[in-house]
């Protein structure tokens, strides 16, 4: 119980001082909508091509989106010294981190909900079609860029190069998780709802978050204390 | 004394690798469906058993420091990545050249080839982290966790040929797949060359880690001075 209280402390101070400054938040923003920008011009936006790759060009705007989130939440707590009195304070590690994994889920979902409608308008896809599955799968996605990307930012944070690090190390590890993202998105944008074979990558996605979330949990004191 | 041992062994394997592959250019029949490209099987195949081996020492050997914080632990680590990576690169090679004789393309995206690929990026990966780490405790704590993390991807390549439809032929050396004796028992016994290099290689890449250290302890004491 004081284990989820500390976590929900951890992920209220950094949504609240994500909120006040916005600053990792409009960087994410408008990156994401340059990049959806620039997909316009790799090929014809309204041709039916655009549907099947639909799922794909979605989960990629979303983990470009994702990296610069996942950036700063280790990052702004160098300043003063915080990332020190977060370690020396109380909450123990795992809950700092769980606390951490939940703001950034929380960030990372806000911008999905934003992106969908303007992806919709600009690429002629009508995505409210399974509205429900699509959900399921936003959430189970992103909780998996959330804890990978939490972990790699604690373990990038003091690193010479940090902002070039975490992409690089981050995305290769992603593949599982995007992969079973794109795969199922495609689909759901489509209209078709999640049965038969696309069940199989719906089980990736949980064995996904449930795997990296328990290595996260365990390897996080040796992450940030040592 | 350590060397001599190291060098005689490379030696043997040397000699074992020649007598093999004179075994398997003389000795082993074509394969009725492949003819003789299929004998870049008892290197393949081999290298990815080596490589896959390297991977899993270099876990143990993170858990062994993150336990003892002893920094042999994190050479052995490092060694048995770099020789895993230059055993994978082998294993992705030579599955390059062989599709290219029967399949007719130089790569395909399908789970093993592409999940192999994840997992060689994850390690190189492993090696640019370590770069960007100045202080020694530092770089062989972070890099152990990122060894562990990469760890998850391994069982994935391995098994993948049987959990999912690819491209890449299904198991032949365990559950229903069926390989001729002969071919078999070439292919185990030309492991043991390859295991026996990889050693040879970590044995060398940890002499020059360890060395590395003690330079680094004396240009600290002529600094304190």
């Amino acid at each position: 119980m004081l284990f989820l209280r500390q976590v929900a402390t951890v992920a209220a101070k950094d949504l609240r001082s994500e909120l006040r400054t916005k600053e990792a938040l409009n960087a994410s923003l408008s990156f994401a909508l340059v990049i959806l920008l620039l997909f316009s011009f790799a090929f014809d936006p309204t041709s039916e091509m655009t549907r099947e790759i639909s799922g794909g060009l979605l989960w990629l705007v979303f983990a470009f989106a994702g990296a610069l989130i996942l950036n700063r939440s280790f990052a702004r707590e160098l300043e003063n010294d915080c990332l020190d009195a977060l370690i020396a304070s109380p909450v123990p590690a795992p809950a700092l981190f769980l606390g951490k994994v939940a703001a950034n889920y929380l960030l990372l979902l806000g911008i999905e909900i934003v992106c969908l409608p303007v992806f919709g308008v600009f690429y002629n896809v009508r995505w409210a079609q399974q509205p429900l599955w699509l959900l399921l799968v936003l959430v189970l996605a992103s909780w998996g860029i959330a804890v990978v990307g939490t972990v790699f930012s604690a373990l990038t944070v003091n690193l010479r190069l940090r902002e070039l690090m975490l992409p690089m190390l981050v995305y290769p590890m992603l593949i599982p998780c995007l992969m079973a993202a794109m795969q199922l998105t495609t689909p759901l944008l489509a209209g078709q709802p999640v049965e038969g074979d696309l069940l199989a990558w719906l089980r990736m996605l949980v064995g996904f978050d449930i795997i990296f979330t328990a290595l996260a949990v365990m390897l996080i004191d040796t992450v940030l204390i040592g | 004394m350590r060397e001599k041992i190291l060098y005689g062994l490379g030696a043997l394997a040397a000699v074992l690798l020649t007598h093999n592959i004179w075994k398997m250019l003389t000795g082993l029949p074509d394969e009725a469906f492949q003819g003789a490209i299929f004998r870049i099987i008892f290197f393949h195949v081999p290298a990815a058993f080596t490589c896959f081996a390297c991977y899993f020492t270099s876990l143990v050997a993170s858990i062994l420091y993150l336990k003892s914080k002893q920094l042999k632990y994190d050479s052995l680590s490092v060694s048995t990545i770099e020789v895993g990576l230059a055993f994978g690169a082998a294993n992705l090679i030579s599955g390059m050249i062989w599709a290219r004789i029967i399949w007719g393309i130089w790569w395909t995206w399908d789970w093993r080839l592409t999940s192999s690929l994840i997992c060689w990026l994850l390690y190189a990966g492993y090696l640019v982290l370590r770069r960007a780490v100045e202080e020694p405790t530092e770089r062989a704590r972070l890099s152990a966790v990122m060894s562990i993390l990469s760890f998850s991807v391994v069982p994935f390549v391995f098994f993948s040929i049987k959990w999912f439809r690819t491209q890449h032929p299904q198991p032949v050396l365990y559950g229903e797949g069926k390989m001729d004796s002969a071919y078999r028992s070439m292919l185990y016994f030309n492991w043991l060359p390859l295991l026996m290099v990889a050693v040879m290689l970590v044995a060398v890449r940890m002499m020059q880690e360890r060395r590395q250290r003690e330079i680094d302890a004396l240009r600290r004491t002529v600094h304190a001075f």
